[in-house]
């Protein structure tokens, strides 16, 4: 058995020890779930969205930060899931840790173009 | 890692032949909540965000995304889409009470699995009916 308080025994490349990442999946499901439920509550409460109600939403600041929110859950929740694929099903080191690094890039470019689509135009 | 080293006195049966497993209908739930978030991570979060910034800017970059999405091979791109954001949302849900004990035995599990994957495909449907 690998005891988790040696430090010898740690993989520089492994899972670490999880509970962090766990957790994080569990708060950014919620956060999404509200999200959802967010945008359900308006459709219901509008009879549907047109696109005039779709422009106002996005007008106002607090559904801005809200959606920032949102997209900023749905990153760091692809995280966690897109990682936990890695490690099952890409074996060699070299190349799960490219594949992570690029998954990392593209989620930050997410992030990058949400912020521009939000606040650029 | 290292008990999986030790030689085993008798081969153990390997049997992962993917065309012949009967996977339990919780299994078949998981493995799709996962390919459902793949598909997500993939193709559903950039083109959300295409969608999106092209709705909120109007005019020209709203007329090519509805072109490109009006293309039936798109619309059912979209569909398959929307099936995984509600597949994955309903499992994760699932999940969450699974996490907090509830409806652990065997036939709870079953039925609340079945409930997942049945909703998510009645939910799709509807959402198909309304938008075409």
């Amino acid at each position: 058995m690998v005891s988790a308080s040696d430090p010898s025994n740690r993989l520089a490349a492994g899972a670490h020890y999880g509970l962090a990442d766990w957790l994080s999946q569990r708060i950014t499901a919620i956060v999404i779930a509200l999200y959802t439920l967010l945008w359900l509550a308006i459709a219901l409460w509008n009879g549907g969205i047109d696109y005039p109600l779709f422009k106002a939403l996005f007008a106002g600041t607090a559904f801005r930060i809200a959606t920032f929110l949102f997209v900023v859950a749905v990153l760091v929740h692809a995280w966690v899931g897109v990682r936990n694929i890695a490690m099952d099903y890409l074996k060699p080191t070299a190349l799960r840790l490219t594949f992570q690094s690029a998954v990392i890039l593209v989620l930050v470019a997410y992030a990058a173009w949400t912020v521009q689509l939000l606040w650029g135009s | 890692m290292a008990s999986l080293e030790r030689p085993v006195s008798r081969p153990r049966p390997i049997y992962l032949n993917l065309l012949a497993i009967r996977l339990p209908l919780p299994a078949l739930v998981s493995i799709l909540h996962r390919v459902s978030g793949a598909l997500m991570f993939l193709i559903g979060i950039p083109l959300l965000l295409w969608g999106v910034g092209a709705a909120l800017k109007s005019g020209d970059a709203w007329t090519r995304f509805t072109t490109v999405m009006s293309n039936p091979m798109m619309k059912l791109v979209a569909l398959v889409l929307v099936w995984s954001y509600l597949h994955h949302l309903l499992a994760g849900l699932r999940h969450l009470l699974l996490d907090l004990h509830v409806g652990l035995d065997l036939v709870p599990a079953r039925r609340s699995a079945a409930i997942v994957l049945v909703l998510g495909l009645v939910l799709t449907a509807i959402v198909a009916i309304r938008l075409w």
